[in-house]
């Protein structure tokens, strides 16, 4: 088993009420699994899916992105600086 | 000077971004044009009156995305220095929201990369605008 940080912004934030998860995952997990489990917890979290890009340690990924232990993902919303 | 420094050239400010210490920052004799871009906080989102605006950021994220604005104009144009500071936390009316600065020998290099560099910004860099208005608060989505 693997542990990975989940890291919630602006809307997402506020749908899910909290800033941080951790995960107990299977070795090999994907990105998915990730994103599975969110939109188990919360279903308003589904309706975002397609607006969301994923990031593994800063960098952007594909959902079938394979996660390691203590990876920081993090769900990102439409951004919307500047 | 007061508030934030300019000490590197890519920062997420907390606090009252001063435009003119970036405008300096960036000055070098060796450039020909100085290109600066400021994005400020407007009073009206979508026909309603905005009392004031907050940031977040993904900071170490954000950080990296923004280096990587840096290192990929400087492959695209002949950039001498380079300037991003975004600002975080609550923002009222008419503050700065953003400085980005480029100076170069010629003008077309620092226009079209300060351009290219908030295009980008707007983009990927993981920060987010929430809105607030004297009957709520939005979280700004310019998916569409």
């Amino acid at each position: 088993m693997m542990t990975v940080h989940v890291k919630l912004f602006a809307m997402i934030r506020d749908v899910m009420e909290n800033n941080e998860m951790q995960f107990l995952l299977e070795e090999n997990s994907s990105v998915e699994k990730i994103l599975e489990l969110l939109s188990e917890k919360n279903i308003r979290f589904e309706e975002w899916r397609p607006h969301l890009r994923i990031a593994v340690n800063c960098e952007y990924v594909s959902s079938d992105f394979l996660l390691s232990n203590n990876d920081e993902v993090a769900i990102i919303p439409p951004v919307s600086g500047g | 000077m007061r508030g934030f420094q300019v000490q590197s050239m890519i920062e997420i400010a907390g606090t009252e971004i001063d435009a003119l210490a970036i405008l300096k920052y960036v000055g070098d004799d060796a450039a020909g044009a100085i290109d600066i871009f400021i994005g400020t906080t407007r009073n009206i989102s979508n026909e309603k009156k905005v009392l004031h605006l907050e940031f977040e950021a993904y900071v170490p994220m954000a950080r990296k995305k923004m280096q990587e604005i840096e290192k990929e104009i400087r492959t695209k144009w002949n950039i001498i220095k380079f300037c991003i500071v975004h600002r975080t936390g609550k923002v009222r009316i008419g503050d700065i929201n953003v400085v980005i600065a480029v100076s170069s020998a010629h003008r077309r290099d620092a226009f079209e990369a300060c351009r290219y560099a908030i295009d980008t910004l707007k983009k990927n860099v993981p920060i987010w605008k929430k809105e607030f208005f004297e009957d709520g608060e939005i979280w700004v989505d310019e998916r569409n």
